[in-house]
């Protein structure tokens, strides 16, 4: 599977991550490298096998649908680049 | 005092039960010894008051007669994946800049608890993505032992901090992870002991997320005693995890006593790789014998969809790092690099914040994870996880413990394989089949290559059985002999 320039500019920019346009060729040539070397899952015949979904066989727990955690917004915003007035912020969304 | 900074756990907690020395003692021989090995890039944060605050409380309880057990007093390293409470944790990365977590992952509480007293936060390969230790946002991390020709090496990867940490004694012991080999393949490289215990046994709460259904913590320390009781303090079922597993913990070190007659060892005749090492292929040799003679039958047995899991593996690992990874967006933590508009600040912040090693797998995990490519490939690596996963179970049917070779080679020179991604991808060729099977794996160094440097064989077991695979690595340590400080002090 080879990847191009256009198909690395998309996923980057589905992953939010610039990538400055002359390191586009070079990184898929590197990708569609390890693509490639993947590619060989294909010779294998998987008809009929259930994908993994966990490794423990082990029932996922329920718990009661309480409040057990919170009132802790200073800690939680504690670490914010750009805090203010106890939320966080990020660039202006609405015109 | 002398040598304070050689002892094994076991040893100090013979030692501190005496009297023979104090915690904080050790605490400062430790200090001392972490400042001197600065060289080797094996930390990140020193955190040598803390170490010393914990290590008097640890003997202001002993001098009222009350100890926390065999950890209490303990100087251990903590992989700087685990978040520490007001205390500087950033994954080797430039994106959790400035990161002080208001809260403590379970694991390392469990070991505060347990009173081992914590000497710092150990380098790692960026988010804990790489075998060589290379990817660090603060610098490459070097093998306290050297090539024949005075050549720096690399300590493997990704837990290399705390493998070297062990190695160049600047810890007593410390913690790792492991999602593909990252607590085995440098324990292997560094002459430690590492082990990756079954998923589900240390609650992976409060550790920052790689691949959250292969990520397992675990010990890393000298000997495989001091393996069985670290554990011992890190394991346990947390509510705080829904994939941590509801049982009992054993007394890890009692299963040491005993002996291995009659235990199956089964040999997978698929890890005889074509281009083996003569080295390696002779050291695993070596460990059949050394078992053989122990009283155990070997069989042989066969995994046959081995030659496929490193390939669904970096299916499997990037797309759920892809999905962990999404949370780094300049907003709630870490780097905020401004831009015009919200998706510009996003693009920013990520591009400049991630390194190259991690870029690559977030972007073959959301190609992976794209429409049209899900089920060609993320499902089908799934499925073929089944199958891996199934070659183990109907093994484990025949056999109680399966022993294979740790890495494919020694230790490599700082610079080698770092030009194609795949030739590092394979250094995880032997440790990678486990982990997709959330299995139990084990490191023991076990001798020397031609050329001087540690070589480790790893021991698989069932799930949740890490007392077989313990006990076993103990008679394959017992035979092989093999000295830590010949080669590291030499």
């Amino acid at each position: 599977m080879s990847l191009d320039k256009d198909t690395v500019k998309n996923i980057a920019y589905l992953a939010r991550i610039r990538v400055e346009e002359d390191k586009l060729e070079p990184l898929a040539s590197e990708l569609s490298s390890i693509m490639g070397w993947i590619e060989q899952l294909q010779e294998l015949d998987t008809d009929g096998v259930e994908p993994m979904a966990s490794v423990v066989d082990v029932q996922l727990p329920q718990r009661n649908d309480v409040v057990n955690d919170g009132g802790c917004r200073d800690a939680v915003l504690s670490n914010a680049p750009d805090a203010e007035d106890g939320f966080y912020t990020v660039p202006k969304v609405v015109e | 005092m002398n040598n304070l900074t050689d002892i094994t756990i076991a040893d100090a907690r013979d030692k501190l039960a005496s009297g023979d020395c104090s915690a904080v003692d050790l605490a400062q021989a430790y200090i001392k010894a972490m400042k001197t090995g600065r060289d080797l890039n094996a930390y990140i944060t020193e955190t040598p008051e803390i170490a010393i605050d914990r290590a008097k409380a640890s003997d202001d309880r002993r001098a009222k007669g009350e100890t926390l057990g065999a950890m209490d007093g303990i100087p251990i390293a903590i992989k700087d994946l685990f978040c520490t409470k007001d205390i500087l944790t950033t994954a080797a990365s430039h994106i959790l800049d400035g990161f002080v977590p208001p809260y403590e992952s379970t694991v390392s509480a469990n070991l505060q608890d347990a009173g081992a007293v914590m000497l710092g936060k150990t380098n790692l390969d960026e988010f804990a993505m790489g075998s060589a230790n290379i990817t660090s946002y603060y610098g490459s991390v070097k093998n306290p032992w050297k090539a024949s020709d005075g050549k720096d090496l690399v300590p493997g990867g990704s837990s290399g901090g705390s493998a070297a940490a062990v190695a160049g004694r600047m810890a007593m012991a410390a913690t790792g992870t492991d999602t593909g080999g990252s607590i085995r393949q440098p324990a292997s490289f560094c002459g430690i002991t590492g082990l990756k215990p079954t998923y589900g046994r240390c609650s992976r709460w409060g550790t920052i997320a790689f691949a959250s259904s292969l990520d397992q913590a675990g010990p890393m320390t000298q000997t495989v005693r001091d393996a069985a009781i670290m554990l011992n303090a890190m394991a346990g079922h947390d509510v705080k995890d829904s994939t941590s597993a509801p049982v009992d913990v054993p007394n890890f070190e009692a299963a040491l006593a005993g002996d291995i007659k009659g235990l199956k060892i089964g040999i997978p005749k698929e890890y005889r790789m074509d281009g083996m090492s003569p080295e390696i292929q002779a050291l695993w040799d070596q460990g059949v014998e050394w078992l053989k003679a122990a009283g155990a039958e070997i069989v042989d047995i066969s995994l046959p969809h081995t030659k496929y899991a490193l390939a669904a593996y970096y299916i499997v690992a990037p797309a759920e790092a892809s999905a962990n990874l999404a949370r780094y967006d300049g907003v709630r933590y870490g780097l905020r690099v401004p831009g015009e508009s919200l998706d510009d600040m996003y693009l920013n912040t990520r591009g400049e914040g991630f390194g190259e090693e991690v870029k690559r797998r977030i972007l073959i995990g959301t190609y992976v994870l794209s429409s049209g490519y899900y089920d060609a490939y993320y499902i089908k690596a799934q499925k073929v996880r089944t199958l891996i996963s199934n070659d183990f179970k109907a093994a484990f049917k025949d056999v109680d413990v399966i022993l294979t070779p740790t890495a494919p080679s020694a230790a490599f020179a700082v610079g080698e394989k770092q030009s194609d991604p795949v030739a590092m991808y394979l250094n995880d060729v032997f440790t990678v089949p486990a982990s997709l099977a959330g299995l139990p794996g084990i490191s023991v160094p076990a001798g020397l290559s031609q050329n001087g440097l540690p070589l480790g064989l790893q021991l698989l077991g069932r799930p949740f059985d890490e007392e077989t695979v313990l006990r076993t690595a103990h008679v394959l340590e017992t035979n092989a002999g093999f000295t830590l400080h010949s080669g590291v002090k030499g």
